[in-house]
């Protein structure tokens, strides 16, 4: 730990990169500064730091979780239609949690069990769930927060000491994420699963069950920043299974400082990749920048972030791992 | 009918070669994929109507076409173990580039099409500057340039969509690519198979190709071997933008269409067909083949679930279900195919041995053990590795193999000097000196070499003809043990086993069947042929000095037989020893006429039982770890001297196994018995006072030296 704070680590550099295009919208875009910009800023991108948060769960643990955006969108979605059949709280929201553990149990026991790759199991996965969701639970893309349910929109709209509930969420999750992390003797075991899986098993990490767990764990978090999506939007529309979005998850995390090889970054690097993403969105949307704009602008700040690190650790010809993708 | 007969004609009836000989053709790899593209034919070929005729296939042509180029890039680019999501968005810029040209500027198609690949080849040169050079992360860094691409195409449709999209087309050029049909198959099928062979070839024939896969397999060798690792990578990319944007170029030319969904998630269809084909995330391991399958599957599924006219999200869940089936079975295929193979090749038979000859110490058979061989006086101790066969030239040097592939000379007259006389490569096993002073010599693992005066190494033979209907390629020669040089020429030698390499020789002797061969090679036209197949392990081979037969020795059928190459008897085999009391090993001649054979291990009573017990030898290799396994017994061994009637003249033991524990050849000269043993560190030589003093074989076969 000691080598590593001594030198330019890749959370350091966005860190640096998203003070510099904070100062340069403050210069450049008028109300930029203004409290409620910066809370709309945070507030808007509250959710993908949640998600974001559970990707990083499963990337520390060398692996990847592309079916979290499906999973989060159609437990959430199925748990707003029946409570719009009429179905109780407790009992819509079960079954929406029933539904994410599943969900993460199989990703797990694909990925530890069947040892099929995290990329290509949780891919299909995404896929598969969606159809389901569509085929067996919701009657349509789009379900709505029940009437009497609206005040959940208020509370989530809310903002008590100026700082808005979708952020204390955030916080709350990473604050957990790090708990977890680096306090929990499980959180510990995924830094070494992801370091080197060969050496932790030897050690006696139960490696198998820990996946399992680590995906369980992702596709939760994902339930989480659902319910806080449908709460501040009031509705669930699972046609975001099908865009981009989980491209982006991935994006914040890395940009943190996350190494795609695992057993790097932590609950800092995705609060640091967030607030980046944040002002960039948030800066370029004021700008009226178009959205394929800021979507070229996201890229290529991310190229370079990725190339800068690459540039300062560079990878060792001898001892990178192979299959490393 | 006894237990035994049952057994016997039971293994005599049904082959149990045959699933472990296929299991271990490399081939069978694509079996995983074959299976199911059979099973999906069969299933939604009833359930779709028109799915097979031939209209639909015409149809369907275009869109495999299309798919297979993208695949094909990204086979290459998986196998040198990157990754490429960009061949989507590079698909929907090369799409509208060709639009945009032909249509709106007007360009001819000649100029159109190469500007069109050139964006592909541009998209894949960042791409490849990034990852190879720059070396960052693929996954990413295609998954940006996916992003971008996107984008890019995205923002010029917002903007000239109208004018291009507006522009007629008028080009038989255009129209050829789009509907031209070569017997009944799409311009786009047709280039996209060229190509998949064309690649096919690089990847499996040519260096490019082979750095590739040395680059995927694994990355750090290749780099230590010399391969420039960044160069290879790079190319791999610009090579998929290449093929991706040639798919957007018929693409282009079959729907005319500007829509902002082209190519939306093919990245994931086409990375779904590679991988399905069985193509390893990673790299190293695929081939075109494998993507073939792997596209034909996914187009199959595609099409099929689109014509059940499903309710909206069953497609997808159909498809994510198949799927992971599919790389499930694949990923445990690939696990357990060694286990399963090692658990099925072994593959034993009846067979029964003679009543085992006693030869404890103080026995009243020619075989009683002694302790001759203990007085040995040790030559080289400790600077050879496995001497498994010994000979002498005319200056009396010695010469043997070695395990690291060279032959040693031991100068004469001490021996005390040994020198590397020629490295070949694999280790030497028997060594012949032919008229000519040439060293013959039988290497495991390459086959018949020769090594002139000059040093200079010549490869007589490394293949034989083919058995009819063998599975695996008996042509090759896996390893060839022992020689003799009939008086014209021809060389007789065996090769122990075709079943087995050098590392694994023993696990031949729980086989029990007759699983080696006599080949015979002719100088005279460079041919080799087998002249006796199924033979249970030959190994020595020494020519009768009538210059018509020669004498060899079955190891595991612990036998000495006379085979008649020549003469009123030709093709008849005698047996002459039909029960030795070990496993035989070289043979060669004694100056009285005689010969010499090498006992490399002792028959045991519970080997020769468990030698009519094949299902029990059976369940021992599938349940049982290999080191405890029953092997037979080669910890101790020696020499004896016999005639041509069979009749065992003398042994020569080393009773406590100081050491010459066990012996695989003895060559006689001027009066000294030379021994060479494969497990051995040393020479070891015991002076025979009866013999002739001056004779060597070099003489006996050739004649005196001039």
């Amino acid at each position: 730990m000691t080598r590593s704070r001594s030198k330019l680590t890749q959370a350091r550099i966005v860190l640096g990169i998203a003070v510099l295009a904070f100062a340069t919208f403050s210069v450049l875009v008028p109300d930029f500064l203004s409290a409620g910009n910066v809370s709309r800023l945070l507030q808007n991108v509250s959710i993908l730091g949640i998600l974001a948060m559970g990707m990083a769960l499963s990337i520390i643990g060398r692996g990847i979780d592309l079916s979290m955006v499906a999973s989060m969108a159609v437990s959430v979605a199925w748990m707003l239609a029946e409570m719009n059949t009429g179905a109780s709280f407790a009992h819509a929201f079960g079954f929406a949690l029933l539904f994410s553990i599943a969900v993460g149990v199989i990703n797990g026991v694909l990925i530890a069990y069947v040892e099929i790759p995290p990329i290509f199991a949780t891919l299909a996965m995404g896929t598969a769930i969606y159809g389901f969701g569509r085929v067996f639970l919701l009657a349509s893309d789009v379900n709505y927060l029940p009437d009497d349910w609206q005040w959940l929109n208020t509370i989530a709209t809310a903002a008590p000491l100026g700082i808005p509930v979708s952020v204390l969420c955030f916080a709350a999750v990473c604050g957990l994420g790090h708990l977890f992390l680096r306090g929990a003797r499980e959180g510990r075991y995924i830094y070494m699963m992801g370091d080197n899986p060969q050496a932790a098993r030897i050690t006696g990490v139960p490696i198998r069950p820990m996946i399992v767990g680590q995906y369980v764990l992702t596709s939760l978090v994902a339930l989480v920043a659902g319910l806080l999506m449908a709460a501040l939007v009031a509705t669930m529309n699972t046609r975001i299974v099908g865009s981009t979005y989980v491209y982006d998850i991935i994006l914040v995390a890395v940009l943190g400082g996350i190494s795609l090889s695992g057993g790097r970054g932590g609950a800092g690097s995705v609060i640091v990749g967030t607030l980046l993403i944040g002002i960039l969105l948030n800066g370029m949307t004021m700008m009226n920048l178009g959205y394929t704009t800021q979507n070229v602008i996201k890229a290529l700040i991310l190229l370079a972030a990725l190339t800068i690190d690459s540039l300062v650790n560079p990878r060792d010809e001898q001892t990178s791992q192979q299959g490393d993708i | 009918m006894t237990r035994d007969d049952l057994v016997r004609w039971r293994y005599r009836l049904i082959p149990n070669t045959v699933v472990g000989e296929i299991l271990s053709k490399p081939w069978i790899d694509n079996a995983v994929p074959v299976l199911m593209l059979a099973v999906l034919l069969a299933v939604f070929g009833t359930l779709v109507p028109n799915l097979l005729t031939l209209g639909n296939l015409g149809n369907l042509s275009q869109t495999v076409g299309e798919y297979l180029l993208m695949g094909l890039g990204l086979t290459i680019v998986v196998m040198a173990g990157g990754i490429d999501l960009s061949v989507g968005s590079v698909f929907a810029l090369a799409n509208l580039v060709m639009i945009a040209l032909v249509g709106w500027a007007g360009l001819p198609m000649g100029v159109a099409i190469p500007i069109a690949l050139l964006s592909g080849a541009l998209v894949g040169l960042v791409n490849g500057i990034l990852v190879g050079y720059l070396r960052l992360r693929a996954f990413l860094t295609t998954l940006v340039t996916l992003i971008v691409v996107r984008a890019l195409v995205d923002s010029l449709l917002l903007s000239y969509s109208q004018e291009i999209g507006a522009a007629p087309i008028f080009s038989a050029f255009w129209d050829y690519l789009a509907f031209g049909t070569v017997y009944g198959m799409s311009v786009s099928f047709l280039t996209a198979v060229a190509l998949a062979v064309a690649v096919h070839v690089v990847l499996t024939r040519l260096r490019p190709g082979w750095h590739i896969i040395a680059v995927g397999g694994s990355r750090r060798a290749a780099h230590n071997s010399g391969i420039d690792v960044r160069r290879t990578v790079c190319l791999t990319y610009v090579a998929s933008g290449t093929l991706a944007a040639l798919a957007g170029v018929f693409y282009a030319a079959r729907l005319m269409s500007l829509g902002a969904e082209t190519g939306v998630g093919l990245e994931i269809t086409i990375l779904t067909a590679v991988v399905l084909g069985g193509t390893s995330l990673g790299g190293g391991r695929g081939s075109v083949v494998k993507t073939v399958l792997g596209v034909a599957i996914v187009v199959v599924i595609n099409n099929s679930l689109l014509r059940f006219n499903l309710p909206s999200g069953s497609s997808p869940l159909a498809l994510g279900i198949i799927l992971l089936l599919a790389v499930a079975i694949d990923v445990r295929w690939v696990k357990n195919k060694r286990k399963v193979l090692d658990q099925t090749y072994v593959a034993p038979t009846y067979f029964e041995l003679p009543p085992l000859p006693d030869a404890r110490r103080g026995a009243a058979t020619p075989y009683a053990v002694n302790d001759h061989l203990a007085t040995a006086e040790p030559i080289g101790l400790g600077l050879l590795d496995g001497p498994e066969d010994v000979i002498l030239d005319a200056d009396d040097n010695l010469y043997t193999g070695s395990r690291d592939g060279n032959i040693l000379r031991l100068m004469a007259p001490d021996y005390t000097r040994v020198e590397p006389y020629v490295h070949i490569g694999g280790q030497p096993l028997g060594l012949a000196f032919d008229r000519g002073g040439n060293l013959v010599t039988c290497v495991a693992g390459m086959g018949l070499y020769m090594v002139r005066p000059n040093r200079e190494v010549v490869k007589l033979s490394d293949e034989t003809n083919r058995t009819l209907f063998s599975i695996i390629d008996d042509s090759r020669m896996r390893l060839a043990d022992d020689l003799d040089i009939a008086p014209d020429g021809r060389v007789f030698f065996s090769e122990a086993t075709i079943r087995y390499a050098l590392h694994d020789w023993m696990i031949d002797a729980l086989e029990g069947r007759g699983n080696g061969r006599i080949i015979c090679y002719d100088p005279h036209d460079g041919s080799s042929r087998t002249v006796l197949p199924r033979l249970q392990f030959p190994n020595g081979i020494c020519m009768v000095p009538d210059g018509q037969s020669f004498l060899y020795a079955e190891t595991w059928g612990c036998r000495v037989s006379r085979y008649y190459f020549d003469g009123p008897k030709k093709g008849r085999t005698e047996v002459v020893i039909a029960d030795l009391p070990g496993y035989p090993d070289n043979i060669n001649r004694a100056s009285d006429g005689t010969f010499w054979l090498a006992m490399i291990g002792m028959r045991t009573p519970a080997f020769d039982l468990s030698q009519r017990m094949p299902g029990f030898r059976r369940r021992m290799a599938m349940q049982v770890a290999r080191d405890q396994w029953v092997f037979p017994n080669l910890n101790t061994g020696g020499v004896i001297k016999f005639d041509l009637t069979g009749q065992v003249l003398q042994s020569l033991w080393d009773g406590d196994g100081g050491s010459h524990p066990q012996v695989t050849s003895m060559r006689e000269h001027k009066g000294w018995l030379y021994l060479g043993g494969i497990f051995n560190n040393r020479i070891g030589r015991i002076r025979l006072p009866d013999a002739d003093q001056s004779w060597t074989s070099q003489s006996a076969y050739w004649g005196a030296p001039k």
